[in-house]
This record gives C-alpha cells, structure tokens and sequence, in this order.
C-alpha cells in the first residue's frame, strides 16, 4: 500500500527521566493513512515517544508538527482535541463500570435533563462494538470479561473517539489469534478511512503483516525505517539487536550450545494443560538433572503455566505427572507434598518482610522438623547452614528479612526449598531486577541444584536469563509451545525470531 | 525515636497506658489498689478474656469475627436448654445428664464455627460479612430456643466454673487463665501457630511456601467458636440467668481487648501477651470509672475514644514497624 503525505512529523526529540536519557534526538515521520510498525527490544523508548505525541509527556526537546502546523501538546486533552488518541500498554479500563460506559468514558450521552441517557448508550455502544465485530452485552461489567476481549474493548474506545491517529501501544499481547484477526480486520477498515495508526508489538510476523510502513527503536534511538515489503524478520532483528557494543553483542548474538540430556530421567510430565485463554495444550517433560528454560513474550503464558505448575493456578484441562505418579495439583499444599517447589518472579509475594530471615527460610520445611511443637533451634541450625553456603550477607539468621538486599532476599527465597530438595523446582524471573553479581550467584546455586538431580524448570521474558541457565529451551507464543531447542545451538537472534 | 523502640511501640503502648491508667486511678481512689479489687477486676475480665483468645487468632490471621458475643449466648442458651429448668421456666425444652448437655453445647458452637469457615473459605465470603450474618443466626438460635423466657439452671460443672471458687480464686478466673495459657502456648510454640503468624504476615508468601492457607483460617473460625463457646457457658453460670442478648457488651469488648492490646489489625504481628495486656487495660479503665465520680454517660463516651486511639496507635506501629523492617540495613 503506498503511504500518503506526512501528517505527523518529529524531528530532534530527546527525553530522560531524571537525567537517564529515554529518547535521544529522535526524527519519526507518520504519513496519512499507513498503519506504522514499531519495534524495539523492551526499554528502547517505543512506549516514551509514543507518550510525547498524545500529551502524556511534555516535558522533552525537539520539535511537532501536525499537518505542517507547529505543535505543543499541553496534555492528554489536548491531543485528544486534535485527534491523537492513544491505547496504553497498561489497560487503562474502569472494572466496575459497564462495557458501553467504558467505550464511552467521558461521551456518555445525556437527555435533556443532563442524566445519562442509559438506552441511547447501551445502543450506540452495542452497535459500534458489532461493527468492530465484538460480540459482548454491552452492559456487562467490564471486569468479567477475559482479558482479551477487555482490550478490544479498550481499542475501541479509541477507535470510536474520532481520532485521526491512533497510538496502540501492545495491544496484542493479551489477545487470541482469532482475536488477533479481528483486530486486523479492524485496523485495515479504519486505515481505509484515511486513519493513520502506530502499532507497537514484540510479534514480529503480526508486524510484518500489518504494517506498511517498520521504525525500529534501540537504546534511545531511531535506527530505521523501511516500508514494508523490502524488508523481512530477519533483518528486523539484526537492527533491534545492533552489533557494534562489544559487551552487549556477546548477550545477544553469542552462540551457546544446549548440553541437553536425552537419557537423564524424566521427573514431571505434562500432558495438554490448558486454562481458557491463557495458555492451550501445554505438554512438556521435564528430566531430573536438567534446566529446562521457557522464554516468550510477556503475555504468552508461560508465567501462567509456572503457577498451574505450583497448584496456584487450576488447569481446565490436561494432566500432570510427577516421578511416574498422576498428581493432582489442587492447591500449593498438594504441590508441595507431590515434590514441586516454585520462587515466584515477584519476591515481595514469596518473603515475609516482618519476620527474621531463619522463619522466612524455615517456614517450607516445618512439617519435615516438627511435627507439632517448634524446634527453633533446629530451624536456626539449617538456616545458618544456608546462610553460609549461599554466602547470604549479612549472615544473620535473626535479622528481619526486609533489611536484606534484594539479591540476598532472592537467595532466602531458594534457600527455603534446599533443605528438603524437591523434585522439581520452578523459578519465575529468577534474576528480574538484579545486579551482575547477584545474578551469578543465583547462576551458581541453580548449577548446583542441578547437579543433585533436580529438574529445574525457569520461566523468562528474559532471553538473556533462560540461555544463561537453560540446557534445554521451549519457546511459547500465545499461550502454545512452538519451539523446542535441545541438543544445538542457540542464539538470542534464533529464540527472538520464534517468538 | 530509635530502631528498637519503633519496632517495639506495638507492645510498649498498651503497657504503658496501663501504667498511666493504675497511677491515675490508684491517685484518685482509696478503693481501687487493692487486693480485693483486683480480684474483681480479674473476675470481671475474665469472660472477655476465653473470647478474645479466639479472636487473637482470627485477627492474627488478618481476618475478623463479629460473631463472637452471639456465638458465645447461643452455646449459653444450648447448655440451659438442655438443663432441667424449674417449672416456672416455660421454655419446651429436652432435660438430660449434665455431661451430655455440655458436650451438645460445645458441638453447637463447633458447627457454628465450621458454618463460618466454610462461608469464609470454601464459597469466599469475606469474613467481616460471614460473620456478620453468623451474628444474626446465633441470635436466631437464641430467640427460638427461649422464646423470650429467662433459664436460669445449668449443669453443675458449668455452675461450679462460672460462679464457684477455688478457696479464694474464683474458678472463672482460672479457666480464663488456662485458656489464655493455651493459646500463648499453641501461637508461640506449635507449627500451627507459626503458620497462623505467617499467614496473617503474608498470604501469598505463605501460600507460595506450601502453606495450606484456607486450613489455617478455617481452623482460626472454628477455634474462635469454640472459645466463645466456652465463654458463653460459663457466662450464663457466672450471671445466673441464660437469655437472649446478654452478651451484646462482649463483641466490642474482645475486638478492643486484642486490638488495644496491641495485636495488628493487618496480621502477623502481636499475640496473647498483647490480648493480656489489652484485656488488663479495659478491665482495670471500665473498673476504676466505676472507683471515681464520673457521669455514666461520659463511661461510654470515654471508652469509645480509648478504642479509637488504640486504633490509631495500631495502624502507626505498623507504619513504624514496616519502616524499621525495611531501613535497618547495616544498623
Ligand atoms: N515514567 C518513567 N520514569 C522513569 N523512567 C522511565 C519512565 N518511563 C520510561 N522510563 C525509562 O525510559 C526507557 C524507555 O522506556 P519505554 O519507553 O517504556 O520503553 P519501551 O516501551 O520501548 O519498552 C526505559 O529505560 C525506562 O526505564
Ligand atoms: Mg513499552
């Protein structure tokens, strides 16, 4: 599709927060009616200009312009009022309000009387929502619904503004494929209606199909922008990864050859897990002595799936088999007792702050030390014996966990499922948010567990994080596992490009 | 103020407006420092006393019952009514041995319990609403079985623990002592009470760490019954008489007693030490007013902003105590 005069034009934009520059002299041109694919790795500044143009942010240097017109966007309103609209990473949805309140937030209609007019808007939303081809009662509370269909319905608040340019921010990230679908339909009809769109998304395939036009973001910066058809998957990802930065570079291109192990024993079998629009006919082993590693987008499931694994969440369908034994996984009681152990990606949900570090590590293992009365001395005796071997700082065993770093807390958490060794252990983000050292740390004590026969499972959006660990990888998409690594060699290009 | 005492001001509060509290009252009364009203304070407390232990538990675990006092004057009106009553009792009610009665009574408040904790856990009412709706079914329980009669007989045992002494300790006394010596013992040295600890601290924690959360906080609702079960027998030998709504007071007395005492509203932090304490403050305040010229009216009104004020202490200590938690590093 060849692409109309420029309507939106930025020219020299640079932003920081608090003196961490986010964009650094940024030129991006939209043209009347494309549809913009925008790419970048997560923190490449995609999110911030897209901000900059619907008024979120105004503080920043550079220039707008609309239409040849210079201009200087006060605030969200004000890019609303000249047809900028915008549907945010972060669903921005009212729960509690119905969906047709939530289509028109803020252009309800009212009677002569200044009430809101509840029939004319159950109707207008219900017949602009069949239009879109959504097919909800529009007076359903919003928060019911799945959170798919939440998104259409953000969209198409958006979309029924009037805007002339709509922002989506990863609008997919929740949606099914047949979803997926519908939104496509949605976004050629409006592009047809001389609408101009910017669509952000990690799914390199939808990009490709959708857009006319790829602007490709690293570190801050613009580095391309190519239309559509002369480009392909691959030389995206050469340009979101960038060669050149010599440390960097090892992380992304480096090569690293899977030491799978095709005869170790298997320890945990899934067969066909399946929960409702979060993942879908998860089978996968996994063999005692082995990492196996689960990279995919945030919004493809697998975090889902590490807590289905941990009786947290209930699968629908399918089963799951632990050392040759069917087990029902109905809470994390019957988790724990059938030989699964989990550190969830946040640690804040796995410690207790208030309490000193020796009951935060004692608290999975008390039924195998005391069957009734406490044996404190006990549990001070294993955690001290913790303390030691992970080398947690300070090596006191009284002190309220809270004042710990966040490495050392992540070391805790672990620490509570080496004393009694599971068969199977799951970690979600295991090195979110920390430092190079600690990162090692947590490296060295997998390694370990790993070595004592346990299968390790660790569960990423990191691709950094699962080829450091992982002697075999799966890839999941949308809620599938499409991909499985094992025995070769892989790269950080090769996991992106099946994602 | 510094590390030790902010993290410290939970417990330090409640002793200290129970110092300030004696001086005050022992300064303007003759009568009140004395032995023998001690043991009336002790006596007076000690009904109180059995609920809030239940009540420790369920707050600890950042839940809350409001069906306590009810539960406590349905299990009273059971005992009675399964107790030979006089013949100008005119209640249709089922005569029967004195251990069995007692046994019927406690099964009463253990089913009413187990109600609580299957709303709570198994269907995911809130308990502040499930209990709400257990306070009214155990006034209805009240109000079918005595029909707005007064029973005034209960077995003998019930009447000895209620109303009869121990040479000169009141039994009542020592019942209420040993209950609150249980619980201390199972919050503070049982893996049960670890997981009621942890489980108020942080749910999610402890559900991540294969903790059976619903377990615990089913128990905690039938525990609670159970000690207001037992305060409700022998509350009715204590008052001598068994009838509907005779333990309205008690509701807000036990939730003061815990929280006043010092134990968190959010969960996870305090204990029986704490209810003791709590239960020593509205004691020896509800006994000295009565020690010193004070109109009746402002008794009401001066409880009412005790309680709010122990409220406010609670929710600060947990602010201070969060912050001590999380900025010591290296202190
Ligand atoms: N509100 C904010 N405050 C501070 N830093 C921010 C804020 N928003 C974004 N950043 C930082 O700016 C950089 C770019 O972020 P963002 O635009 O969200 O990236 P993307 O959307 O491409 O993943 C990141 O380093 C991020 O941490
Ligand atoms: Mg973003």
């Amino acid at each position: 599709m060849t692409s109309g005069m420029p309507l939106l034009e930025l020219r020299g934009i640079s932003k920081s927060f608090g003196g961490v520059a986010a964009l650094t002299d940024v030129d991006f041109t939209l043209r009347a009616g494309e549809i913009h694919g925008l790419v970048g790795e997560n923190g490449a500044g995609k999110s911030t200009m897209m901000k900059i143009i619907a008024g979120v942010h105004t503080e920043y240097q550079g220039t707008m312009t609309l239409a040849g017109q210079s201009v200087r966007l006060r605030s969200a309103r004000d890019a609303k009022s000249i047809g900028i609209g915008m549907v945010h990473q972060e669903l921005s949805i009212v729960r509690d309000l119905s969906v047709a309140e939530n289509v028109l937030l803020g252009m309800q209609p009212v009677n002569r009387f200044g009430m809101i007019d509840y029939a004319t808007m159950y109707r207008v939303a219900g017949e602009q929502l069949k239009r879109l081809g959504i097919d909800v009662d529009p007076k359903m509370p919003i928060g019911a619904l799945p959170l798919g269909l939440q998104q259409l319905v953000e969209i198409a608040r958006v979309l029924f503004s009037g805007a002339r340019i709509i922002i989506l921010d990863e609008p997919t990230s929740a949606l099914s494929p047949p979803e997926v679908e519908k939104l496509f339909a949605i976004l050629r009809r409006v592009r047809s209606e001389g609408t101009s769109l910017v669509f952000i998304s990690h799914f390199l395939d939808d990009i490709l199909r959708i857009s006319d036009t790829v602007t490709i973001f690293r570190n801050g910066r613009r580095i391309e922008t190519a239309p559509v058809p002369q480009i392909d998957k691959g030389w995206i990802i050469e340009r979101m990864i960038g060669a050149g930065h010599e440390e960097l570079e090892e992380s992304y291109t480096g090569e690293i050859h899977l030491h799978s192990k095709p005869d170790a024993p298997v320890v945990m079998t899934t067969s066909g897990l399946s929960v409702e629009g979060v993942f879908d006919d998860v089978s996968l082993q996994v063999r005692g002595g082995e990492v196996l590693g689960i990279y995919g987008f945030m919004g493809s499931g697998q975090l889902e799936l590490a807590r289905a694994l941990f009786g947290k969440l209930q699968v629908e369908r399918g089963s799951i088999s632990i050392g040759g034994v069917t087990a029902k996984l109905n809470n994390t009681t019957a988790a724990r007792r059938a030989g699964m152990a989990f550190v969830p990606e946040s640690r804040r949900s796995m410690l207790f702050h208030m309490e000193p570090v020796y009951k935060n590590i004692s608290i999975s293992i008390l039924q195998e030390i005391s069957k009734l009365w406490l044996r404190p001395s006990a549990e001070r005796t294993i955690a001290n014996k913790h303390v030691k071997t992970l080398q947690i700082r300070p090596p006191l065993v009284d002190r309220p966990l809270g004042t710990l770093s966040g490495g050392n807390q992540q070391k805790v958490a672990l620490a509570k499922w080496l004393t009694h060794l599971p068969k199977v252990l799951v970690l979600s983000e295991p090195t979110r948010g920390m430092d190079v050292g600690a990162k090692d740390d947590v490296l060295k004590i997998v390694k370990s567990l790993r070595e004592q026969g346990i299968g390790v499972v660790v569960v990423s959006t990191e691709p950094e994080t699962v080829l450091s660990l992982a002697d075999r990888i799966l890839v999941m998409k949308r809620g599938k596992i499409t991909r499985e690594f094992a025995g070769e060699v892989v790269s950080k290009d090769r996991l992106l490009a099946v994602a | 103020m510094n590390h030790w005492l902010r993290s410290q001001l939970r417990n330090i509060a409640p002793f200290a407006t129970l110092l300030v509290l004696i001086v005050l009252f022992s300064s303007a009364s003759k009568s009140f420092a004395t032995l023998d009203n001690l043991a009336n304070i002790l006596q007076q407390i000690s009904v109180t006393g059995i609920m809030a232990v239940g009540l420790t538990f369920v707050i600890l675990c950042a839940e809350i019952d409001l069906s306590v006092a009810s539960v406590a004057n349905a299990t009273g009106i059971v005992v009675a009514y399964f107790t030979m009553q006089d013949a100008s009792v005119n209640i249709a009610n089922i005569p029967l041995p004195g251990g069995i009665a007692i046994v019927l009574a406690l099964a009463a408040s253990v089913i009413l319990g187990c109600a609580t904790a299957f709303g709570v856990t198994k269907i995911g009412i809130p308990s502040f609403i499930m209990t709400l709706a257990m306070l009214q079914i155990g006034a209805g329980i009240c109000a079918m079985l005595v029909r707005g009669q007064i029973a005034y007989n209960v077995p003998s045992l019930i009447t000895t623990l209620g109303s009869g002494s121990l040479g000169p300790v009141p039994w009542i006394v020592i019942v209420a002592a040993i209950v609150l010596l249980s619980g201390h013992i199972v919050l503070t040295y049982t893996r049960f009470g670890r997981y009621v600890y942890m489980t108020g601290g942080n749910r999610e924690a402890a559900e991540y760490s294969g903790v059976n959360t619903k377990m615990i906080i089913a128990a905690v609702m039938v525990i609670a019954a159970v000690c207001s079960g037992l305060a409700g027998m022998l509350g009715v030998a204590h008052f001598g008489s068994a009838q509907q709504d005779e333990f309205d007071n008690y509701l807000l007395d036990s939730i003061s007693a815990v929280v006043v005492g010092g134990t968190s509203l959010f969960g996870g932090q305090g204990g029986i030490g704490n209810t003791i304490v709590g239960l020593m403050v509205l004691g020896v305040l509800n006994n000295g007013l009565d020690h010193v010229r004070i109109d009746s009216f402002l008794k009401i009104l001066i409880r009412g902003l005790i309680l709010l004020l122990a409220l406010i202490v609670n929710v600060y200590a947990q602010r201070m105590r969060t912050r001590a938690a999380t900025t010591a590093v290296g202190g």
